[in-house]
């Protein structure tokens, strides 16, 4: 670590919903990310200070919070590309109740992916020999670009389809859905659809992209959620299921 | 929103395309043309052809605009979905009442 050059204020959330911002002054370094800097006042200015990490380098999903208004992974965000007018405000992602201080509620984000049928369910057992996946099959093609996905919050807290309808699933667990619909080894398909397909589900997408603008993976989870539209809408006119 | 009413929001607003440019086109050939009111109603009354499209069009856009509608109830004014339909219904029946209404005007002899 280079040294110390100058010093930034920085506002971090504190408490519940019900909570208020506090203004800290930490050092500002070289190839400093915003999770460097809430670390740093929890190691040095309040021991007391709620935030959550794991991995730091941009795979658990776990340090997303919304900075300057926006939601991001801080562990991967430099803080000097997302200063604004040498300010840095630093909150629990939105659409999420409040733990405490950075860290939000994620029961409700990963009750969807529940919801929306996210869990694999397999169509063979291990007695069965192995089926060969050809890789560059439209179907799995579109599963791979999903995949990628960190469960971190960041679209969910983005889009403002959740802000106005809380029994909507979301962009994550929608894009969830998506890549396993397009999994062939998967046997929960007509299900998925009827569960994506009900009040709540992927047709209440307004397709206004906050969720890909906000992804960290680059993601694209309104085209995930426009491809589901499209397949449910195949099975409803087959009447496979019935909404 | 569910899959139901989106296949019917979308469905009806595809078989308005069509109608829409219709409609528009006998716009401009009817102020093109210089029609007074009696000569329009002279070709409307009497017309089951066009007492058809513009009932077919009433059905369509009050099914569109009320599912819409129930949508923004929901969505922004908060109401939970039972009561944003039974809101929206009502809207709906009101604008085939009003529509079916202005279509007998023209095409009744
Ligand atoms: S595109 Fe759909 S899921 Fe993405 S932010 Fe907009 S409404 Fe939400
Ligand atoms: S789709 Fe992107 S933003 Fe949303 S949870 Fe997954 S990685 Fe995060
Ligand atoms: S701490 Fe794991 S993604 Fe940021």
């Amino acid at each position: 670590m280079s040294e110390a050059v100058s010093t930034l204020k920085v506002s971090l959330w504190r408490g519940g919903s019900d909570g208020r911002f506090k203004t800290y002054t930490v050092p500002l370094k070289a190839n400093q990310t915003v999770l460097d800097i809430v670390t740093w006042v929890q190691r040095h200015l309040d021991p007391t200070l709620s935030y959550r990490f794991a991995c730091r380098v941009g795979m658990c999903g776990s340090c997303a919070m919304t900075v300057n208004g926006r939601p991001r992974w801080t562990c991967r965000t430099h803080v000097t590309k997302v200063i604004q007018n040498g300010m840095l405000e630093v909150a629990p992602l939105a659409n999420m109740p409040v733990i405490k201080d950075l860290a939000a509620d994620m029961r409700p984000f990963f009750e969807k992916w529940v919801a929306a049928h996210g869990t694999f369910a397999a169509s063979k057992t291990r007695t069965d020999a192995i089926e060969p996946i050809k890789p560059d099959e439209p179907a799995r093609r579109a599963a791979d670009e999903a995949i990628e996905c960190i469960n971190c919050g960041a679209c969910y807290a983005a889009c403002d389809t959740v802000r106005w309808n809380p029994d909507y699933l979301g962009p994550a667990a929608l894009n969830r859905a998506w890549s396993l619909v397009n999994d062939v080894r998967d046997s929960d398909r007509t299900s998925r659809l009827a569960a994506i397909s009900a009040e709540g589900g992927c047709h209440n997408c307004h397709s206004h992209q906050s969720c890909q603008e906000h992804c960290p993976q680059s993601l694209n989870p309104t085209r995930s959620i426009a491809g589901l539209k499209r397949l449910s809408m195949q099975a409803f006119v087959r009447g496979e299921i019935n909404a | 929103m569910n899959a139901r009413l989106y296949f019917w929001q979308r469905g009806s607003a595809a078989l308005m395309v069509p109608m829409i440019v219709v409609h528009l086109a006998v716009i401009f050939y009817a102020t093109s043309q210089r029609l007074t009111a009696a000569e329009i109603l002279s070709r409307t009354q009497g017309s089951l052809a066009w007492g058809l499209f513009y009932g077919a069009f009433v059905l369509l856009a009050s099914i569109h605009a009320s599912i819409g509608t129930r949508n923004i109830l929901c969505e922004w004014g908060r109401l939970k979905s039972g009561s944003a339909g039974a809101v929206a219904s009502v809207f709906g029946a009101a604008l085939i009442a009003l529509g079916l209404r202005a279509v007998a005007a023209v095409v009744l002899p």
